[in-house]
């Protein structure tokens, strides 16, 4: 993956911007780019349009584009209607979101910085037995986690939902290549004022490194967020439930008003559409950096 | 390419030679590159190791609705599994479902980094218009599917263009004869995922040395299919794999979407991790077979990895 760290755009040369079939070829890609981002937008619409409209709309036997009349009363009333659970349910992920996010990076990046900067003899059988665990396919854990996480007693619990989440060998693995990285002469200006290792990743590294805690934080963030299957064997009633497993819930089960469901997610979505809108260039660096979202 | 094969550890020279020495005592290295990696290790062996071990001792155990079994039952469980039709015909499942989605991810997102490549104004819009359905999560866009595009009744999106061509409405995901739910199952993890494979192939374009096209050029090569078949998808080589896999891996690990667009107990149409589900935690609550399930289904895709490791030769294609 180191390979894929070079990103920067390079200015394409001549025998590049040819492109095939001249003007024809130009309209046809056009053509192709403007269809494509119809398609993949229009998901993203038909949130809006339902999470705006009454049902009768919705489910009126011949399609509109455009609601009759935008009901903006239905975003209130998606954390007034006692009968759903979703401002709970809201409210799980965005504890789950931060807690997850901010407990994961804390450890992972101490792992990776201890196993890049502190000798040790058995740092590399530590090292190994960390990697070791990207062996495993993430989600074929889910019965064991739980067998281990229903004997402690933390199902249906925050606790159940968030601590099995925070160990992930592969940000550790990460952090540990990009501190292997980290200019050393930073850190020995602190070393000869007198810091201790802690000292030195706390007021040098860490600061020097935000743009890479960024980029995790926001694949990590998003990954939390719309996390399914754990959460769904966790959230064994509904005071547990995370947002996903709320929607899911009433995707089979609709107890609740179409556009209930859709306003909540829209809801859902508006964390992650922002977290795109201000750190894409991060985020961009963290998936051709790491190549995998889980 | 892998991240498996980027791995080489850091010997002892890559470190710093730390002015603390070990005569220091307990505030010596070790002590420290403990403080730094003790409390994630000690995380790792609860929730990673742990869990496996047990969950291999409890597959040699009869284990209905409990996690401290008793009953010894050697390799039964694995005897269970490995003849139980539903568990088959879940591997087939995913076998269909990785014909249809692993060749059309690669085609597509290629086609897309290829576009957005090529575009000179708005390549940052399109590149995000592509990359933003990555961030939604599998729950949202089933819900999108399944009740506003593929819903089987007359308003249904699908349905409603369908007809405006005189054609009878379908109920996408309720009939598996004839099989339609694949066109959902397909089209959803499509929109969900092409975008993140288009930015590594995005990335992957935009280290091709420059140079080689303009050699080409100078040698006569026609700008387009000559060029694309000659030097862009050999210099793709590295990233190609690691989309191939990483794809093949996630459609084997494939739940959200079955589980929230067809159901866990439908008989159709169930991928191996939805029948394990249903095994270990839904109905049947056997934690003894969902383990020995889990087991094989690690081990498989431990053999894949593998399989493509020594076929591709990773960390040679992209230094």
């Amino acid at each position: 993956m180191a390979a894929l760290e070079r990103t920067a755009g390079t200015p394409q040369p001549i025998g590049y911007t040819r492109t095939p079939l001249g003007v024809v070829g130009a309209v046809l890609r056009w053509i192709a780019l403007i269809i494509a981002t119809i398609l993949f937008m229009l998901p993203f619409y038909l949130v809006l349009r339902n999470a705006l409209s009454t049902d009768a709309d919705i489910t009126a036997p011949d399609w509109k584009f455009f609601p009759t009349d935008l009901q903006w009363g239905n975003f209130g009333e998606l954390f007034s209607d006692e009968n759903v659970p979703m401002a709970r349910a809201l409210w799980n992920s965005a504890v789950v979101g931060v807690l997850g996010t901010g407990g994961q990076l804390l450890l992972a990046s101490m792992a990776g910085y201890g196993l890049a900067r502190i000798p040790y003899q058995h740092a590399e059988k530590i090292f190994y037995a960390i990697v070791g665990t990207l062996m495993i396919p993430a989600a074929v854990t889910f019965i064991p986690s739980f067998i281990v996480v229903s004997s402690l007693g933390w199902v249906s619990s925050l606790r159940g939902l968030i601590i099995p989440t925070l160990f992930s060998g592969f940000a550790a693995f990460l952090f540990r290549q990009y501190f292997l990285g980290f200019p050393r002469e930073l850190e020995e200006a602190a070393r000869v004022d007198g810091a201790g290792y802690l000292g030195t990743f706390w007021r040098i590294v860490v600061p020097n490194s935000l743009p890479f805690f960024a980029a995790i934080a926001a694949i990590t963030f998003i990954g939390n967020w719309n996390s399914f299957i754990w959460p769904l064997v966790i959230g064994q009633d509904s005071s547990s439930w995370t947002v996903q497993v709320a929607m899911s819930t009433f995707i089979t089960a609709q107890t609740i008003n179409i556009h209930q469901l859709f306003m909540a997610a829209a809801v859902s979505i508006l964390p992650l559409v922002l977290i795109f809108a201000f750190l894409q260039r991060y985020l961009i660096q963290g998936v051709t950096q790491s190549g995998i979202k889980d | 390419m892998s991240v498996r094969s980027a791995i080489r550890p850091a010997s002892v020279d890559e470190t710093t030679n730390p002015t603390a020495s070990k005569s220091k005592g307990i505030k010596g290295n070790t002590f420290w590159f403990w403080v730094f990696v003790g409390p994630f290790v000690a995380g790792l062996l609860v929730f990673s190791y742990l869990p496996i071990l047990w969950s291999l001792v409890l597959s040699f155990f009869e284990a209905q609705n409990t996690v401290t079994p008793t009953k010894f039952v050697g390799l039964q469980n694995y005897v269970d599994m490995l003849t139980d039709p539903n568990f088959l015909s879940s591997l087939g499942t995913f076998s269909i479902f990785a014909v249809f989605i692993v060749p059309l991810t690669f085609v597509l997102s290629l086609a897309l980094a290829l576009l957005v490549n090529q575009v000179k104004v708005a390549r940052v819009f399109f590149r995000s218009v592509f990359f933003l359905p990555t961030a939604c999560s599998y729950v949202v866009a089933s819900l999108i599917w399944k009740l506003s595009i593929f819903n089987g009744v007359r308003f249904g999106l699908a349905n409603t263009v369908l007809g405006w061509f005189g054609v009878d409405q379908i109920a996408w995901l309720s009939t598996s004869d004839p099989p339609w739910f694949w066109l959902p199952i397909v089209t959803v993890r499509l929109w969900l995922q092409l975008g993140f494979y288009m930015i590594l192939f995005i990335a992957g374009l935009q280290r091709i040395s420059p140079t080689l096209y303009e050699a080409a050029y100078v040698d006569g090569a026609k700008p387009g299919w000559q060029t694309f078949r000659f030097i862009t998808l050999p210099q793709l080589r590295a990233t190609s794999i690691a989309v191939l896999l990483l794809n093949l891996i996630a459609a084997y690990q494939a739940f959200d979407e079955f589980y929230n667009l067809i159901g866990s107990t439908a008989n159709y149409a169930r991928p191996p991790l939805v029948y394990l589900y249903t095994v270990s935690l839904g109905s049947i609550q056997d934690l003894g077979r969902g383990s020995a399930g889990a087991l094989i289904l690690a081990v498989i895709i431990m053999l894949l990895t593998l399989l493509q490791n020594k076929i591709f030769g990773f960390g040679k294609a992209n230094d």
